[in-house]
């Protein structure tokens, strides 16, 4: 590699072999697969062969770490909060601090990838989903980068709790479009999406937005982010000296748990902690976590965990965050979840609130209401444990999207709902 | 294959024109009017496509999804569904009947239960927009068990090894899609579709129907010249949505489907077989 680094051990901090790869058809045990209209089948087999030619590539590497270090800002902080660990008693809790790459969240790691992506194999136009609007932001981002025509699908819903984002997409360039369908959030805005990319994929790269979909999605995107845990891994052993105990992540569709969580798979003695949306609470009804409550199922080319009816209808989610607000999961998760690696966990709406102030008071650091979720099960876990043990908490992005929902649940705003 | 659809390609044949293959989603916009509609249709088509409603049809445009929201808000369920095709297949014994819809539903119920219930109402041929001959594992010992045809889709993006893969481990007809994009969609290039038809038909031993974009007499008439089928689906459920009342609605689509019938039988296929 020949690209300019500021560190020169920046790229060897990376591992590139492709651990733990799902079969020849994208199956990971009986989940993932490619459940894709026909006329996707072709385009989706040309970005699986892109990615694989691109990820042998060192040039490719070269190019994307290189972005990494001097775009986004990479490597995050891994930072150990202390004030954090003693107000809650128990283990030491470290935070990967992904809220403090370009954007604001994770999601730009993958978009990076994904962008270079659409480059090389010549496409001029990107479009994507998105549901909090991170996603969106970080494709826009790319797109305003590399000179890309950008159209964003959002649910309508969606559009109107995180109106900030909306406007930031349109200052970097990109349409974003309302859907307006079924229940107008995430998962709609992937319909829509798919829609238009059966009718453009010629001169048209979908950027997917988590590490789900159909074959080669949730490979691609994972590999994007495991840049996440394999910073993470190496800066503990630096920091401690050691492994952390337990290692935690919010899940949606799961991009950033697999990017924090992958990296530590066969690290036997890390516990994987998955942490869904439990919304009004798991008995309500009323929540997005497909995992604990979900059954296999099919939808947005995938065999995975799904919130369906008995007769396979999928049904509307409810999380206070837009970006967990999808009744799916990504197919590896469901995978480990099945083989008995990842432990699942939840937080309510509530709690997930709650946390955000914990660590904003304790710490001056104002998380995203996702990453909250992961803080509030991380800090629940962490309580159980001895001072002598580590919990690592993904703090997937910042939490300046999420004022207007917070500030109106705090009863500092007007509740206009 | 399953008998009775190659019979209606046979007939069709014998009577020198294209197969009609019409569309309409099961209980839209209620079980009782789906149920005269699905009737009337059947009446006037060699090939009876019944939709199974979706929360999330990802493969079709804004006509068929609202069909399949208006069947789910009524409260149509799976079992509807095949009381329906019962009720058409009572009356109509020689009709090609293909249930079609995605996977997530027949998944949920279990392709071996779904299969065996769609075998008893009478279905011929199960076509599952989001089970690509790759993922056929899921669901193809089912469908064989209980003689069902599994219809699979080709379209502009196939390639030589797509159709190989279709012909191989598709049966009862191919379903050529017109268009790269949704269900509703502007009809492409006559020319580029019949090319691509043409080819298909030359390396594989099914009929090939082409759908996705069919609205008017006029094109069904140009697509029946050198297709063995024509599929016309949002062209009939729109009558749905555009007419005032039910009375309306079961006029309007009888009046579409017998132009549809007219322009496909008009023209005489015996020169081009």
């Amino acid at each position: 590699m020949n690209a300019s680094f500021q560190h020169t051990d920046f790229a060897s901090m990376y591992d590139l072999e492709i651990k733990h790869p799902p079969d020849a058809g994208g199956h990971f045990g009986r989940f993932g697969g490619r459940f894709a209209a026909e006329t996707l089948m072709q385009p989706l087999k040309e970005i699986e062969e892109a990615f694989f030619d691109a990820w042998n590539d060192d040039a490719f590497h070269a190019e994307r770490l290189q972005l990494l270090e001097n775009y986004v800002g990479r490597a995050t902080p891994l930072y150990h909060a202390e004030r954090l660990s003693r107000r809650i008693g128990g283990a030491q809790i470290y935070l990967k601090r992904e809220d403090l790459t370009h954007t604001g969240a994770h999601k730009i790691n993958n978009t990076i990838g994904q962008g270079l992506l659409a480059r090389r194999m010549g496409k001029k136009r990107v479009i994507a989903e998105t549901g909090a609007g991170q996603h969106g932001v970080a494709t826009a981002t790319v797109a305003a980068m590399f000179g890309m025509d950008c159209d964003i699908y959002m649910g309508r819903e969606d559009i109107a709790r995180q109106m900030p984002n909306v406007l930031r997409m349109r200052l970097l360039g990109a349409n974003v479009i309302p859907v307006d369908s079924g229940t107008a959030t995430l998962k709609d805005a992937v319909n829509e999406a798919l829609r238009n990319w059966v009718a453009s994929c010629e001169n048209t790269f979908y950027i997917f937005g988590t590490a789900a979909g159909p074959h080669p999605y949730p490979l691609l995107v994972r590999q994007f982010h495991t840049v996440i845990g394999q910073e993470a891994r190496a800066q503990i052993l630096k920091q401690a000296g050691r492994l952390p105990d337990v290692a935690v992540a919010c899940v949606g569709g799961g991009s950033n748990a697999m990017g924090l969580l992958h990296p530590f798979r066969d690290d036997e003695s890390v516990r994987l902690v998955a942490v869904e949306a439990a919304g009004y609470g798991l008995s309500t009804g009323k929540h997005a976590a497909s995992l604990a409550a979900g059954k296999a199922g099919i939808l947005h080319g995938n065999l995975t965990f799904l919130l369906e009816d008995e007769e396979g209808q999928v049904t509307g989610t409810h999380s206070i965050s837009a970006g967990l607000d999808y009744p799916g999961v990504g197919p590896e998760l469901a995978f480990m979840l099945e083989e008995g690696r990842l432990q699942l966990d939840a937080a309510t709406d509530d709690e997930a609130l709650e946390a955000l102030q914990l660590l904003t008071r304790s710490e001056g650091i104002i998380p995203a209401l996702e990453s909250s979720h992961a803080l509030a099960a991380g800090a629940r876990i962490a309580k159980t444990m001895h001072s002598n043990q580590i919990v690592l908490i993904n703090l997937s992005g910042r939490g300046d999207k999420d004022m207007n929902t917070v500030f109106k649940h705090l009863g500092w705003l007007e509740n206009e709902s | 294959m399953n008998i009775r659809l190659s019979k209606v390609f046979e007939r069709c044949k014998r009577e020198g024109h294209a197969a009609l293959v019409g569309y309409l989603t099961a209980g839209d916009p209620d079980i009782a009017t789906s149920r005269e509609l699905l009737h009337a249709l059947a009446d006037q088509t060699d090939i009876l496509e019944i939709g199974m409603p979706f929360s999330d049809p990802m493969a079709d445009g804004p006509v068929i999804q609202a069909a399949s929201e208006r069947a789910l808000e009524a409260g149509v369920h799976i079992g509807d569904v095949f009381s329906l095709t019962r009720s058409v297949r009572e009356t109509h014994p020689d009709l090609g009947i293909v249930l079609m819809g995605y996977a997530n539903v027949p998944y949920a119920m279990g392709f071996e239960m779904f299969a065996e219930n769609a075998q008893d109402a009478g279905a011929d041929a199960v076509l599952i927009v989001d089970i690509p001959p790759e993922e056929g594992h899921i669901c193809d010992a089912a469908l064989k068990k209980h003689n069902l045809d599994r219809i699979l889709l080709l379209s502009p993006t196939s390639t030589d090894e797509r159709i190989r893969l279709a012909s191989e481990n598709g049966s009862g007809f191919i379903y050529y899609v017109s268009l790269t994009g949704i269900t509703g969609a502007d009809m492409g290039d006559i020319n580029l579709i019949r090319n691509k038809v043409t080819h298909i038909q030359s390396m594989s031993d099914m009929p090939v129907c082409v759908g996705f974009g069919v609205k008017t007499p006029e094109q069904a008439t140009q697509v029946a010249q050198f297709a063995d089928g024509v599929v016309v689906g949002s062209h009939f459920v729109s009558r749905i949505s555009e007419a005032k009342d039910n009375d309306a609605i079961l006029a309007t689509l009888i009046d579409s489907a017998s132009q549809m019938r007219k322009a496909v039988t008009s023209v005489s296929t015996a020169a081009t077989a």
